[in-house]
């Protein structure tokens, strides 16, 4: 009986360890960069490194939100990644209605496009869309940064978004159609407002690969006052290329929009996306 | 993060064939994808057909008058050694991150699963792990730098425990920088294999670690012939996505070393970036990006005939 029990607590310290492990490994440099923002610039590289600042300051933040210039590119990113995760929802239910609720001809070559977008390498789609950009007068624009993105977010929200309507009986929309109603009051007046949990991670999701967002938003736009918050924080590297300790405030500040939205839809949101990598 | 998923979305629906199917009936479907399908136009059929066209073209974007050039963009890319140094470049970091973002993800995924520890603890854990994955590139970039910096805490504490003299310039080191740059790379990217996998370790069946006990198979046993099969797809399709993930890493290069120092991490990616944006060759830009789309498409066919077997 002892031995047995002995076994199960050494083998539960030997999992935590190596929990303990992974977690420092994972976590320790996301520990760093919170200490560091807390810092004076002086203090960031004196010997020996401290974890816990003795003399904690919120100076780096200050900095950064009395900063109109920094700010403008926080409302840049709210302004694209709000924008597209509305126009993504938008476009991605009406097809995922589509390919949930009707049997046409085309349905899984159109499929199989929609799937086929989501390998294609950024980096061969922003010549043309530079060329494309410049030439339709959206360059250095919000439409442009709002239209690209979109390449990134609509494949994956119309996959996920036909998911979800698949797993809803089809007997709600037939009952509409019994009372008069067509397709498109189907769709808006019962499948859409029983569909808001899906949708919100479909939603949580779009946003965050907008606001994180790098290649196209260095690229199609040019002046500071477009700029969104990646390229914000590589703009402060090259301005003050030491003030480490703004440069991990903003960092921070850049990240916590994305870090509420995940620790406020984790459940829902690892689901949806596990639902599509793993059980296709 | 951007996502390559398949799945079924053509899914039979069972619906009694109307005696009269008239011509506007027939075309619902269609107005409902309509929005997708301009877009889909729009981003990305138009913008492929224009960079084949540039790619057989010269003097494009910046001139009006572009002519053709036949093969040329595409000796002058193939036989530049800058293309060559990023393409093998391209292929170490890729399998690399590769190989460690799926033990690394496996390893972490199997301690997540472990039934000796509360729920709670786990969902603890789960966060932290999971935490590289939210940050964008710009971040985990100017992170590492400050971590890795000549006068930073990495090489105070490697000084420390005597395993460097003197500091070490982790990214400035023509035989260093493709290293680090992957290992930053593992470290930003291996949450996302260890969600997959751990929902793939969820998924299977109580009763066949059940079996495999009764037959008195030891947890390695267990782990070989039981987890790994079961786990086989998961990681097959992973694999297969995180290689074209990987080869499409930019911000992350670019932030860090730029292709730098002497080309040593130049990528596919950040040799055409340069292409186009620093030397304004366009032409010659088209042609390495209508190479990555090739080498991209040669991936996912793998990926495409490996979803079919399932």
């Amino acid at each position: 009986m002892t031995t047995v029990k002995t076994r199960r607590t050494l083998a539960k310290a030997g999992v935590l360890t190596g929990l303990v492990l992974g977690g420092l490994f994972a976590g320790l440099p996301v520990l760093w960069m919170l200490s560091t923002s807390f810092k004076s610039n002086g203090e960031v590289f004196r010997n020996p490194p401290k974890l816990i600042t003795e003399s904690f300051s919120l100076d780096a933040y200050r900095e950064i939100l009395g900063n109109g210039a920094q700010l403008r590119f926080f409302l840049n990113s709210y302004i694209v990644a709000g924008a597209v995760t509305v126009l993504t929802l938008l476009v991605a239910v009406l097809a995922g209605y589509a390919f949930s609720r009707f049997n046409f001809p085309l349905q899984r070559t159109i499929n199989a496009v929609i799937v086929s977008v989501q390998a294609v390498p950024p980096i061969t789609l922003v010549i043309p869309y530079f060329g494309l950009v410049v030439a339709l007068g959206l360059y250095n624009t919000y439409p442009g940064l709002i239209l690209t993105h979109m390449v990134f977010t609509l494949p994956y929200a119309i996959i996920m978004t036909t998911a979800y309507l698949n797993t809803l009986p089809r007997e709600l929309d037939e009952s509409v159609k019994v009372d008069g109603g067509n397709s498109w009051t189907a769709l808006w007046r019962i499948l859409v407002p029983i569909s808001v949990p899906g949708l919100i991670a479909v939603g949580v999701y779009t946003f965050m690969i907008s606001w994180n967002e790098y290649l196209f938003a260095l690229t199609l736009t040019r002046t500071d006052d477009m700029r969104t918050v990646p390229i914000g924080i590589q703009l402060l590297m090259g301005q003050h290329s030491y003030e480490w300790n703004q440069m991990m405030a903003m960092s921070i500040l850049g990240s916590v929009p994305v870090l509420v939205l995940f620790l406020l839809f984790q459940r829902r949101f690892i689901g949806g996306l596990t639902a599509g990598a793993v059980k296709a | 993060m951007t996502s390559l998923m398949a799945s079924k979305t053509a899914a039979p629906v069972e619906q009694p064939p109307p005696p009269r199917r008239t011509m506007a009936r027939r075309l619902v479907p269609y107005g409902y994808l309509s929005p997708t399908i301009v877009l889909i136009v729009v981003l990305m059929v138009i913008p492929i057909v224009m960079v084949i066209s540039y790619s057989f073209r010269d003097n494009v974007i910046v001139q009006e008058n572009s002519v053709f050039a036949g093969l040329a963009n595409y000796t002058k890319v193939l036989t530049d050694p800058d293309f060559l140094a990023a393409l093998q470049n391209t292929a170490v970091f890729i399998s690399v991150s590769t190989v460690a973002h799926l033990l690394l993800g496996l390893a972490f995924a199997m301690m997540l699963n472990t039934q000796l520890l509360s729920g709670v603890t786990k969902a603890v854990f789960r966060i932290v792990y999971i935490l590289p994955w939210l940050f964008t590139i710009a971040v985990i970039a100017v992170i590492w730098r400050l971590l890795l910096d000549p006068a930073g805490v990495v090489n105070y504490v490697l000084h420390t425990l005597g395993l460097i003299q003197e500091g070490v310039n982790w990214l400035g080191d023509p035989g260093k920088a493709l290293w680090v740059v992957t290992f930053i790379n593992i470290w930003s990217g291996y949450p996302f294999f260890m969600i997959s996998l751990l929902a793939g370790l969820q998924g299977i069946p109580a009763d066949l670690y059940e079996a495999a006990a009764v037959d008195g198979a030891n947890p390695l046993r267990r782990f070989l012939h039981v987890t790994l099969p079961q786990l086989r797809p998961v990681i097959l399709s992973m694999a297969v996505l995180d290689l074209i993930w990987t080869s499409q890493q930019f911000a992350l290069i670019w932030m860090t070393t730029g292709g730098g120092p002497l080309n040593t991490t130049e990528m596919l990616s950040t040799y055409t970036y340069k292409q186009a944006f620093s030397e304004y060759e366009f032409a010659t830009a088209s042609a390495a990006a209508v190479i990555v789309l090739l080498l991209t498409m040669i991936l996912a066919f793998f990926y495409v005939r490996q979803q079919r077997e399932r």
